[in-house]
C-alpha cells in the first residue's frame, strides 16, 4: 500500500511527514506535486502544514484550486484516506472537505508550543490505536488555528461524532484555560461524516519520535496503516 | 473597468484584529469609537467596459475564491472608465 503527499507551493512540512511514513512506519511513500492530477495507486493522502500561496488572501484559499485537489476530492469521495495537518486541514475547509473555516488565532500570536490534546472518538481510523479519551502530547504552530463554525454545523458536528480532538490540559480538562487559539469548543481534529477524511491542527508528525519528545502521533499514522491492511482483505 | 471589492467579517465573527487597533486608536486619545472592524479590499482592473458582465463575473469571484461566505460578506463599487 501506498501513502502520497501533497505538495503546495509553500507548503513547509511535507518532509517530516515523508520521513515519518517512510523511516519511522516503514512503508512506501511519494510526493504528489500539486499539479498532479493522478492519485491512482494511492491509499492514503497527506496534505502537509507550511504556508500554502503565502497564506495569500486566507490560508488555504488558493490552493484548493491547484490541480490536484479535483483528484482528492474524487479520492475522498469514494471514501480513501485523507489527513490534512495544519495548514493541510485549512486546505481541506475552503476545499469543503471537511467543514468549517480557520480564523486567526484569538490572542493574534503565531502559536508554536507542545499541546494537550484529547481522544474525543477513538472509532475512527485514525485514532483506533488511541483508548476514548486518552491524552497526547503533540506540537502545535499556527498562527490560523481558531477553529469556527456555525451553530447548526456545530451541532451535526457533535451528534455525528465528528469532533475528534479537543485541546486539554495535562490531565484531560477541556476548558478555555487549555484552549491555546479560541478555537470553538476546544476543536483540534475533526473528520467527515463518513469518516475517512480527518484534519487536525497539531502535527502527529513531529511526535512520531520519543527523540522529539513525545511519540504520541506516531499511533496515528500506525492506525491508518493497520486500517487500510484490513482493506487489502476485502 | 475598474471594480473595488470590499470583503468584511460578518458581524456575528469576532474580530480581535479590529479590537486591537480600536484599543491602539483610543490609547492615541480617540474616545468616540463605538467599534473598528478590518477587512480587505481587493482592486480588479477588467479589460471590458460591459457593466452587467462585470457585476455578474465579479460576484462569481467574491462567491468562488475572494470571500468566505462562513465569515465574510462583500459589496463592490464599480468605479468607471479607464485606470
Amino acid at each position: 500500500m501506498k501513502f502520497g503527499i501533497l505538495v503546495f507551493p509553500g507548503s513547509n512540512c511535507d518532509q517530516d511527514c515523508f520521513h515519518v511514513v517512510k523511516n519511522v512506519l516503514k512503508k512506501p511513500v511519494r510526493y504528489i506535486w500539486h499539479r498532479e492530477t493522478d492519485l491512482s495507486g494511492l491509499d492514503c493522502v497527506i496534505l502537509p502544514g507550511g504556508f500554502s500561496y503565502g497564506d495569500y488572501l486566507r490560508t488555504g484559499a488558493v490552493a484548493r484550486f491547484s490541480p490536484v485537489m479535483k483528484a482528492l476530492a474524487d479520492f475522498a469521495a469514494k471514501g480513501s484516506t485523507v489527513i490534512g495537518i495544519c495548514n493541510g486541514f485549512q486546505i481541506l475547509l475552503e476545499a469543503k472537505l471537511l467543514p468549517g473555516i480557520m480564523l486567526r488565532n484569538k490572542n493574534l500570536h503565531f502559536i508554536c508550543k507542545h499541546v494537550y490534546i484529547k481522544t474525543e472518538n477513538n472509532h475512527t481510523r485514525f485514532t483506533s490505536l488511541y483508548k476514548k479519551d486518552q491524552i497526547l502530547r503533540i506540537p502545535i504552530a499556527h498562527n490560523e488555528g481558531n477553529y469556527y463554525i456555525d451553530a447548526r454545523g456545530l451541532e451535526d458536528l457533535r451528534n455525528n461524532n465528528q469532533i475528534v480532538f479537543r485541546y486539554c490540559s495535562a490531565t484531560g480538562e477541556v476548558n478555555d484555560q487549555y484552549n491555546p487559539n479560541g478555537a470553538l469548543d476546544n476543536i483540534a481534529g475533526i473528520i467527515n461524516k463518513h469518516g475517512n477524511v480527518l484534519g487536525m491542527m497539531p502535527h502527529p508528525e513531529r511526535s512520531a519520535e520519543s527523540e522529539l519528545g513525545s511519540n504520541d502521533g506516531f499511533f496515528l499514522f500506525k492506525a491508518i496503516f493497520k486500517w487500510l491492511e484490513t482493506q487489502k482483505h476485502d | 473597468m475598474i471594480v473595488e471589492i470590499y470583503i468584511t467579517l460578518k458581524r456575528t465573527v469576532a474580530d480581535p484584529q479590529g479590537l486591537t487597533v480600536k484599543h491602539a486608536l483610543e490609547s492615541l486619545g480617540y474616545k468616540n469609537l463605538a467599534d473598528v472592524r478590518m477587512g480587505k479590499m481587493v482592486v480588479i482592473t477588467l479589460d471590458y467596459e460591459d457593466k452587467d458582465k462585470a457585476e455578474r463575473e465579479i460576484n462569481e469571484m467574491c462567491k468562488k475564491l475572494l470571500a468566505n461566505p462562513i465569515i465574510e460578506e462583500y459589496r463592490f463599487k464599480i468605479k468607471g472608465q479607464g485606470a
